[in-house]
């Protein structure tokens, strides 16, 4: 019969049309949705509204999400190294990065004028950053991290989207909550939580001390 | 398992073929013996009867891709790459021609296959060759008023810095500077000799406006009708971006259309020249927005065709292969779902199937964030491998204000997605839409492209298969672990709108069959690597020679053509875009109808302008 088709496919839409209310009549009526409801309706469950009322609630992002990269530096009570900078301006972020935004001064002794494991700058800008995750990927120390904060919206380009240093170094407590598996697992290959340098270090002296 | 024995069978391929067209045409064609290439170099006087010979006489009827090479340095001369395939399946031959970069004139192949048009023309846009007989050999992705060819080698761009990636000056003396305070229009800017901006008309329209007599009757019928010339787009929601058609109308009947494109070029060719290898992994997912996991997977392909010309090579783990296959049919599945949600926007349906073509997305891209890192730009392959395993928990913790948590295990995730969760998407939207009249009426011959038109014009995909060709590069030419699985190639027969939304529906299934039979690999190679080389390598070392990698992506065929030099970076990256190339048959798919269907013809192609103007 002409038409069927047609009737047949408002079918769809009216299950849908339905499924909204039901879906609302379980939860409530409310404006927001409750926290038990959430997965569920941002699960494989779902079957009426998808939506997600941002900013008024946001979905969290997944361990491995990436954004802007931080530079990770130790903990600021950290009984021996507070503040500290993982990074050991290696260089190495810089040559992977694919659209080159990162830029850094490697750090030299003021007396001898040779290179320290630190670097005395480094910017990014995040203009020009792809998001691509390489620079945390290769970074042999876990220096470099890909973020979790996605709100970085400014007023004014030119001077805002350079981080330097200071904006780009966060704590590794931050690292860890942000991603506790993965900071588990590359703390499992580093062979402690600690930096991999003082790590060494740490096995040196022990050494020393057993012979 | 994936042997790699391409080279074998493409050598004898070449082999077979150089002795027949060696009786024919004597010295007029050689064997290309440089290390690392293949395929058989022609004298350009004899290209056009060589080209025919090897389409009638040894069934090579299908240019799937046509590129240049600027040797500059390495022999002086242009390359001009064509890759040739039998739509019957089976390895490929490569015919050759090369021209002195300053003359730079070869034949024009267009009589014989004429799907080089578009690519001719793109050949003539980037790398100056000038074909000889081609009917409308004007620029294709730049302006007329640009100066130069950007991809030869001794072209440099505004913002030019260095030749090759990674900047010396990022490191170890990095103070940051922004390059655009630098030079805001740039001093390497230049226009052709003799123009000026002013009064400035763009030539691609004059033989339209030439031709249409506005204003006089032209044909008078039972209703005299004006013929008009309409520009469509580029700011129009029916082009998916900003591409524009120039159509002739007669009445509402369309007699002429030319896409205008190139709205979006950023050269993706030169800034892939620019990257090193591992580096233009992460580009590659800008190309197709939508499957960017499928074009990572065809980067990779290639790279790896090449890496396998090495020695120290170990070709991707199963496991790896494995998971490439699930994200890529995962892709297939996202990309027609929306795929027909946008063609139904553009016949006028508005969002309805286009929302509910974004919730099933909306799941996919969740599993794809999950373990990538990103919903779009996913950045996942890795030549060897993939970069990291898929997580065990699908995992998330709260960082900013009104943040909500989920947390998946991620196979149960798998396992609902692919077993209950898409099959009954696509069930829905065949309920939704198949039997519709409204989309019957509209699409059921309408947009007819012929078997031999779709082969002749390069067609790609479903737009191929709609066409009664079972073309599909997962079988004809197979790559990863395709070959252990069990799926049929999706094919119609008429050729029309109608059937290219059935190609894509049907192509669904096989999807989730082929999915299914994923599932199970993924349980049995649990724990095993995902990559297969060293970690850490993020200058992994390409020997010298060349390779055309192709994929089935959801558009049609993606190839990849890289030539190294041996070097951090690739010599030549050129990306075959299906989006592209399936536009050349546009105009004679849309003649005679009227503009409304033109709309819809469109979006029955499938473009996505990240591809085509690359």
């Amino acid at each position: 019969m002409y038409g069927s088709g047609i009737l047949r496919g408002l079918g769809v839409t009216l299950k849908h049309f339905v499924n909204t209310y039901l879906d609302d009549i379980r939860w409530g009526f409310r404006r927001h949705i409750p926290d038990e409801a959430f997965p569920i309706r941002q699960g494989l469950d779902t079957r009426g509204v998808f939506t997600v009322e941002y900013p008024d609630e946001k979905l969290a992002m997944w361990e491995r999400f990436r954004f802007i990269p931080f530079l990770v530096i130790e903990n600021h009570d950290h009984p021996e190294r507070p503040g500290h900078d993982w990074c050991t301006s290696c260089g190495i972020c810089a040559k992977v990065c694919p659209p080159q935004c990162i830029w850094i001064v490697r750090g030299n002794d003021p007396e001898t004028g040779r290179p320290v494991p630190e670097p005395q700058a480094f910017y990014i800008d995040i203009d020009i950053c792809m998001n691509c995750g390489l620079c945390a990927e290769f970074c042999p120390f876990d220096a470099i991290k890909m973020d979790h904060d996605y709100e970085l919206a400014s007023y004014d380009r030119t001077s805002a989207h350079i981080f330097d240093k200071q904006r780009l170094s966060k704590e590794f407590r931050y690292w860890q909550s942000i991603a506790p598996t993965r900071a588990e697992e590359e703390a499992e290959a580093r062979g402690g939580w600690e930096h991999k340098d003082v790590l060494k270090q740490k096995a040196k002296e022990a050494k020393a001390k057993e012979n | 398992m994936t042997e790699q024995v391409p080279t074998v069978e493409t050598a004898s391929a070449t082999d077979s073929a150089l002795s027949l067209l060696e009786e024919k045409f004597k010295n007029a064609v050689r064997r290309d013996d440089r290390e690392g290439y293949d395929g058989l170099i022609v004298d350009p006087a004899k290209l056009v009867e060589v080209a025919a010979a090897v389409r009638d006489e040894l069934g090579y009827d299908y240019l799937a891709s046509a590129q240049a090479v600027d040797y500059l340095g390495a022999g002086d001369h242009l390359e001009m790459v064509y890759n040739l395939y039998r739509t019957t399946g089976g390895p490929g031959l490569a015919l050759r021609a090369q021209t002195p970069r300053d003359t730079a004139t070869l034949p024009s192949l267009v009589s014989v296959w004429p799907g080089a048009d578009f690519q001719e023309r793109e050949a003539w846009d980037l790398m100056g060759i000038r074909f000889e007989g081609h009917p409308n050999l004007q620029r294709i992705l730049m302006w007329e008023g640009f100066h130069g060819h950007p991809l030869r080698k001794d072209w440099k761009e505004a913002y030019y810095e260095q030749d090759q990636k990674p900047f010396d000056s990022r490191w170890p003396d990095g103070n940051v500077w922004r390059s655009e305070e630098h030079n805001a229009y740039g001093k390497n800017v230049v226009y052709p000799e003799g123009f000026t901006l002013d009064g400035y008309e763009p030539v691609a329209e004059d033989a339209f406006y030439d031709e249409a007599n506005l204003g006089v009757d032209i044909r008078p019928s039972d209703l005299d009708t004006d013929r008009i010339v309409v520009s469509l787009g580029p700011q129009h929601p029916s082009t998916h971006g900003v591409f524009r058609m120039i159509v002739t109308l007669n009445g509402e009947t369309i007699e002429r259309l030319q896409p205008v494109m190139g709205y979006l070029h950023r050269n993706h060719d030169k800034i892939g020249e620019r990257n090193t290898f591992l580096q233009n992994m992460p580009f590659t997912d800008r190309l197709d927005y939508f499957c960017s996991l499928s074009n990572n997977f065809g980067y990779a392909v290639a790279v790896e065709k090449l890496m396998a010309l090495g020695k120290r090579w170990e070709p991707p783990t199963y496991r790896a292969e494995v998971i490439r296959v699930l994200m890529a049919e995962l892709t297939r599945i996202l990309n027609h779902l929306v795929a027909i949600g946008f063609m139904l926007n553009d016949m006028g349906a508005y969002f309805t199937p286009l929302m509910y073509a974004i919730v099933e997305r909306e799941l996919i891209l969740d599993f794809f964030e999950a373990v990538t890192g990103s919903r779009m730009m996913c950045n996942y392959f890795r030549f060897g491998g993939v970069a990291m395993d898929l997580p065990a928990q699908m995992h998330s913790t709260a960082n900013l204000l009104n943040e909500r948590v989920r947390e998946f295990d991620t196979m149960q995730y798998l396992r609902e997605l692919i077993n209950e969760r898409l099959p009954r998407a696509i069930d829905q939207t065949d309920d939704l839409l198949t039997t519709n009249e409204i989309l019957t009426n509209r699409s059921i011959g309408v947009g007819v492209l012929t078997r031999e038109q779709a082969i002749a014009h390069s067609a790609a995909g479903p737009v191929l298969r709609a066409s009664g060709v079972p073309y599909d590069v997962r079988r004809a030419d197979p790559y990863s672990i395709y070959p252990d699985l069990e799926f049929d190639v999706a094919v119609r027969d008429h050729g029309d709108i109608y059937d290219r939304y059935l190609v894509r529906v049907d192509e669904m299934r096989e999807s989730v069959r082929i999915l299914k039979q994923v599932l199970r690999l993924l349980g049995e190679t649990e724990g095993q690597p995902f990559f297969s080389g060293r970690g850490g390598i993020y200058s992994p070392r390409v020997p010298a020679g060349e390779a055309y990698g192709r994929v089935e992506n959801p558009k049609g065929e993606l190839g990849f053509f890289v030539v190294s030099d041996g070097g951090q970076n690739p010599w030549r990256y050129h990306v075959r875009a299906p989006s592209f190339i399936n536009l050349t048959a546009l105009e004679t798919m849309c003649k005679g109808h009227k503009v409304a269907d033109v709309v819809t013809i469109l979006g029955s192609i499938d473009i996505v302008l990240g591809e085509l103007d690359r």
